[in-house]
């Protein structure tokens, strides 16, 4: 019997059953799509909080006060903040980096009549290199306003679209909570990351913060940045160790004090996100399981239906693997279409939730394979038992039936 | 298999040579008390180009005989030798490799796919045995032509008359140019006109193509156009020869 004689006849008693294909073929779109979307969505999270990661800055470290503790957003105890007297060690002992202070608070910003609550960050000029995020137009700091704190500021992109409404910025004089204050400088846009617009920021002197805004000549923390790629390690032991004699600590034990590596945030992200995918992943695979036993129901029943039919091939020739080939190759093409469906309709899925959600759309060739295997091993699996069934009826019996 | 034997063909005023020798054939269904023997030791030859038509009462044993005679059925024990092959010593394969070469079936209830076209039906046995589809096409018209439905083949089987649906379903029988046909009740769900139409039908295609036909009927009329009757009662075959002989 010719292969392609068998696909002909399985194919013809699908279309002569449209319905009933299509319902025992839904389990299996279902299964599949909804295997490659989940897939597909978890890679695409991953690729989102790395993408985010990667515009943090690269080989960034922060330096906190207090205790570390695991998990972006965990708790911190109370410690004292860093002076600038740490970052002139940090940027003189340790080699390879860049080095910025960060003062972080926030202030009302007032432009004509609009004002809003907008964070402010008090640093100097390595801050653009370090955090990986440049001017757009205008310039930095200068050498007297940085060691003056006067009172310039840098903005970013929101505050120009949501204060300045369309109005030139560069040299326009706002108020920064009690300070009047210039604008130098415009930031690039960066967009949001880790649930934060990084454009709606001000840029200070981190003089300019410490006295006007703040009231208190310290830091609350520091940005480092290792030259070197794979040095962020070695750069963290040393600050380390420097901010240990520094500080000092109490107790002699812990570090009043933490250095976190973005690089390990990234790690902790991407395994958060990898867990769920795999969670979501096998929960849409039980129903690709489902839609397989759909597809043995079916295919028993057909068989049942077809006992006579099953009767007059044995009769004219047919032998007992050509029988089989026939009920297997029905239910594989049953299950493969199923898959193809539903590989269509879980990429466009993933599609739509991304384009919705902003997150960039991620195609993966392995995902889809193997969702498309799955499906195709579905229709052998579940399909093997009944056309064994289908195979081994007697002629005689099978011609009988009623 | 293929080869050896010139079916109906020889030239000399020799015997054809046997398609069908039993010997000590029994079926029997269940053990001790329940035991029914559906044949009871049935011997019997039959020759090439022969047309015999199994008779006898209901539960006689003929579509047993018939069953086992066209390897759909094997017996409990006895020897059955199918053109010179002892068919007990064969598997389910290799039976239906048997059926497939040599043997054409014609049931009581025509045994059509009901929802395919009468060509569809006509070319199912070349499609088990490999045919191309244009030479299928050519050889299935051909045998519907032969049985006179050559203006029917696209017509749906169901959708045929009874006596239609026949003519297809012996069209299908020969379109592999069996050497034997067997026919169980070939009337039995068709009027006499109809009756008398088919085993016309069958006359002619034995004259054209000198195949041997094995027929059950209950039917004497229907048994008077086969040149040998068997009639069996209670699983034994209890006469043997000409119709004028046997039916009384």
């Amino acid at each position: 019997m010719r292969a392609l004689d068998t696909l002909g006849m399985s194919v013809q008693a699908i279309a002569r059953n449209k319905l009933r294909s299509f319902l025992t073929t839904l389990g299996i779109i279902i299964g599949v799509a909804s295997v490659v979307a989940m897939v597909h969505l978890g890679q695409s999270a991953t690729r989102s909080v790395t993408e985010q990661i990667a515009s943090i800055g690269s080989n960034l470290l922060f330096v906190m006060p207090g205790t570390a503790q695991r998990g972006p957003g965990g708790l911190r105890t109370t410690a004292e903040n860093f002076e600038l007297a740490d970052v002139e060690a940090i940027r003189n002992e340790v080699d390879g980096i860049l080095v910025a202070p960060a003062l972080t608070t926030s202030a009302t910003m007032v432009v004509g009549n609009a004002n809003d609550t907008v964070p402010v960050i008090g640093t100097t000029n390595e801050y653009f290199s370090v955090r990986n995020h440049y001017l757009d137009y205008g310039r930095e700091f200068e050498g007297g306003e940085l060691s003056s704190g006067a009172a310039v500021c840098i903005i970013g992109k929101t505050l120009i679209e949501e204060m300045f409404l369309g109005q030139e910025a560069l040299g326009a004089n706002i108020r920064v909570g009690r300070t009047a204050c210039r604008v130098i400088g415009v930031l690039e846009e960066k967009g949001e990351s880790m649930g934060q617009d990084r454009d709606k920021t001000i840029l200070m002197p981190v003089k300019a913060v410490q006295r006007r805004l703040v009231g208190e000549l310290d830091v609350s923390a520091i940005y480092v940045s290792a030259l070197v790629d794979g040095t962020t390690g070695l750069v963290q032991d040393q600050i380390e160790s420097l901010l240990r004699q520094r500080r000092n600590p109490v107790n002699g034990g812990a570090n009043d004090f933490y250095v976190r590596d973005t690089q390990d945030i990234a790690q902790a992200l991407e395994s958060t996100t990898n867990t769920l995918t795999i969670l979501l992943g096998a929960i849409a695979a039980v129903s690709l399981l489902v839609g397989g036993i759909g597809i043995m129901n079916i295919m028993l029943v057909s068989v049942t239906e077809r006992t006579r039919e099953i009767g007059i091939r044995l009769a004219i020739g047919a032998r007992a693997r050509d029988v089989l080939t026939q009920f297997l190759v029905e239910s594989i093409a049953l299950s493969t279409l199923g898959g193809l469906i539903g590989l269509v309709i879980g990429v466009g899925g993933t599609w739509l939730v991304t384009s919705q959600l902003n997150m960039p759309f991620v195609i993966s060739p392995t995902v889809m394979a193997v969702g498309f295997s799955f499906s195709v091993a579905i229709g052998v699996i579940f399909g093997y038992f009944p056309a064994r069934k289908a195979a081994l009826l007697n002629p005689i019996d099978a011609l009988r039936h009623e | 298999m293929t080869e050896g034997s010139n079916v109906g063909r020889s030239a000399t005023s020799r015997p054809p040579p046997y398609v069908v020798e039993m010997r000590d054939i029994y079926k029997i269904y269940g053990s001790g008390a329940t035991e029914v023997r559906a044949l009871d030791g049935v011997s019997l030859s039959i020759r090439s180009g022969e047309f015999v038509a199994i008779m006898g009462p209901s539960g006689s044993g003929k579509s047993t005989c018939m069953n086992i005679l066209g390897c759909l059925d094997v017996p409990t024990s006895g020897e059955y030798r199918f053109r010179g092959v002892e068919v007990g010593g064969l598997d389910r394969d290799e039976l239906a490799l048997l059926r497939r070469n040599f043997m054409g079936f014609v049931f009581q209830s025509f045994n059509l796919l009901p929802r395919t076209s009468a060509l569809s039906n006509v070319e199912l046995p070349l499609i088990y045995e490999g045919v191309r589809p244009a030479r299928r096409h050519e050889l299935a018209m051909q045998a519907l032509a032969t049985v006179g439905l050559a203006d029917r083949a696209h017509s749906i089987s169901a959708q045929l008359s009874g006596g239609q649906q026949q003519r297809v379903a012996i069209a299908r029988a020969l379109v592999t140019e069996p050497p034997v046909l067997l026919a169980d009740e070939p009337t039995g769900n068709l009027d006499t006109v109809m009756a008398e139409e088919i085993m016309k039908e069958l006359v002619s295609i034995r004259e054209q193509k000198g195949i041997t036909i094995l027929m059950v009927t209950h039917e004497p009329d229907i048994a008077r156009y086969a040149d040998r009757v068997l009639f069996f009662t209670d699983g034994k075959l209890i006469r043997d020869g000409s119709p004028a002989e046997v039916i009384p």
